[in-house]
């Protein structure tokens, strides 16, 4: 019936201004085809390209550089990012989770405004300013390394798991928004369900609540993810080179820092890059459809 | 709600020890996360004002200003973000209107395109561009095309910034505009306006703009802030922006500077983003969907 009744409004009304909003759309196809297109072409055309002799030379194809960005310290910095990126959305997954549900069952309304305004906030911006707030809390002269003498129990914040912890807050608070509306989505009815046919709190989210969750929080994971793989400008700004990642590696190969002939292996691992967000967003696509089916 | 309520009362009938657990459990996580968040911007405002041998001081602020490079950067990132607003909204919103008024697949097609970059991280696209930006010298030198990519990258001006940044927007921007549009019947609207006898531009300006003003500051914001924090492709392409300029500050002397610029520019962009959440209209893409009219309904449906 619905369908029907979309598909009767579209054989009237808009229909006059068809011809017009296609024309409305062209400007916006044409910026994305210039702006977008060709650096991407451009990139897939360098990662299969070489030029051994240097700039201007023949060019002949090859899947060197593909093979190149997969092997030694730039396979290292690949496999950096990977533990770097499922770690931090593991830890995120779940304090996120936490975090939301708490707000969720709380009965203040003002907690619940500033948690989600500060979360909409913080889980876009972060970057440069972020890493060096960390760096004077928790840096070498950090205010907390110096007053609890971190230092001397070992701790460094220019480490894998110091990125963890910058990573996080970004992090969760992105979760935190990924999950809440599913969270709220939840019908009392079912605990309630569950509650008179005897089952535990913990039976409760084992066989209800949970299940009826998870495509929101794999979907949510995958996001997160994606997210802590393309960051590059946190990590930039505090450990320098001294955590392997993707994102430092392709920065460092761009600045002229490679062996001859490898110069477009910075833009294969792009390629590869570009090949795990797919993936990622191939996964999270058809996720969020399947979330919304049962959290109306 | 009054559902939730009475679940609630229920529990603690039913199984009142549980109760306080509960809520000690929630404290918990509530205090946790609370002194996660709040810390590491209270200690770097120590971390600014106290100096360990004058004591407080608030030089580190005065200095800023003084600082060498400050000003011209944080022109070039507001010159740039002006450019990038302007463009995605003269592109955007049409696209926007247009994908209400025209057919489903006009609508999956600007979709789509609007979600590509998505799929190509910061990084690789600034790869892709310096790639380009390398014709120009390699194979170009003697066409037109030449003094494009040289206009490209006016250091005072670099336009290449300006394409990459509205790229990256996209998919933000087109979802806070589409969101708010989903609110309106624009077919409707922009019929009854030009019944009255508005042209098509006046029935759009005069109509549906006003209609949209939440969406069009939340799209704006957003981009603003985008704009304001990026570091990647400005510094892989060479250039000093803001972002750029604080990083490459902090390789000289002055620590406590590049810190309090860090924690001004954090409470800059967090207000702005928390005016737009409080004040000009919500988060489209966070809150739960505002409740649509019966007849953008069965459009999602179809």
């Amino acid at each position: 019936m619905n369908a029907n009744t979309g598909r009767r409004r579209a054989a009237t009304g808009p229909q006059r201004h068809q011809p017009l909003a296609r024309w409305a759309v062209v400007p916006l196809l044409l910026f994305v085809a210039i702006a977008f297109g060709i650096p991407a072409l451009a990139m897939l055309g360098g990662a299969f390209t070489t030029s051994d002799a240097g700039p201007g030379t023949a060019v002949h194809y090859t899947t060197g550089n593909l093979t190149a960005s997969l092997q030694g310290a730039y396979f290292t910095a690949l496999l950096g990012s990977v533990k770097l990126s499922l770690t931090t959305a593991l830890i995120s997954t779940v304090v996120g989770l936490l975090l939301a549900q708490a707000v969720v069952t709380s009965r203040h309304g003002m907690l619940r405004h500033a948690v989600l305004s500060a979360s909409g906030v913080l889980a876009n911006f972060g970057g440069v300013p972020l890493a060096f707030a960390f760096v004077a809390t928790l840096g070498n002269a950090g205010v907390l390394t110096q007053h609890l003498g971190l230092d001397k129990a070992g701790w460094s914040l220019y480490s894998f798991w110091g990125l963890v912890l910058v990573y996080l807050y970004f992090l969760v608070p992105l979760m935190v928004l990924t999950v809440i509306s599913s969270l709220d989505g939840l019908r009392a009815q079912w605990r309630e369900a569950a509650r008179n046919n005897g089952a535990t709190t913990w039976q409760y989210w084992r066989y209800v609540a949970l299940p009826v969750l998870a495509p929101s929080l794999l979907g949510g994971f995958v996001l997160l993810f994606g997210s802590a793989f393309a960051a590059y400008a946190t990590a930039r700004a505090m450990v320098g080179a001294s955590v392997p990642l993707i994102t430092l590696q392709i920065a460092n190969t761009l600045g002229g820092n490679v062996f001859a002939g490898q110069g477009n292996v910075g833009l294969a691992m792009s390629l590869d890059m570009v090949v795990v967000a797919g993936l990622v967003m191939a996964v999270y696509i058809p996720l969020q459809r399947r979330s919304a089916r049962w959290l109306v | 709600m009054a559902g939730l309520t009475s679940l609630r009362n229920d529990t603690s009938l039913w199984r009142g020890g549980r109760k306080p657990r509960l809520r000690a459990g929630r404290g918990t996580i509530l205090v946790v996360s609370a002194a996660y968040f709040a810390v590491p911007l209270i200690a770097s405002v120590v971390y600014t004002v106290d100096d360990p041998v004058k004591g407080f001081t608030l030089s580190a602020y005065t200095e800023i200003l003084s600082a060498d490079g400050f000003l011209s950067a944080l022109l070039l990132s507001l010159e740039l973000a002006t450019a990038t607003i302007a463009v995605m909204l003269l592109l955007l919103v049409p696209a926007a209107i247009a994908v209400r008024l025209g057919g489903p697949r006009l609508r999956a097609v600007v979709e789509v395109v609007c979600s590509l970059p998505l799929v190509v991280p910061a990084i690789a696209l600034a790869a892709g561009l310096t790639t380009v930006l390398k014709w120009g010298p390699e194979y170009l030198a003697r066409t037109p095309f030449y003094q494009t990519i040289v206009a490209l990258q006016n250091p005072n001006f670099p336009i290449v910034l300006t394409l990459a940044y509205v790229v990256m927007a996209l998919p933000l921007a087109y979802r806070a505009l589409d969101a708010g549009l989903r609110t309106l019947d624009v077919a409707t609207l922009m019929e009854a306006a030009q019944n009255n006898g508005a042209g098509l531009i006046r029935a759009v300006t005069s109509v549906i703009l006003p209609n949209l003003r939440a969406a069009l500051l939340n799209a704006t914001f957003l981009t603003l802030a985008l704009v304001l924090g990026e570091f990647t492709v400005a510094s892989i392409l060479g250039f000093q922006p803001f972002a750029v300029w604080i990083v490459n500050g902090s390789n000289g002397a002055q620590g406590s500077v590049t810190i309090a610029v860090s924690v001004l520019s954090l409470l800059l962009t967090w207000g702005l983003l928390l005016m737009l959440s409080t004040g000009g209209g919500r988060r489209p893409t966070h809150e739960p969907r505002p409740t649509s009219g019966p007849h953008n309904e069965k459009e999602g449906t179809t």
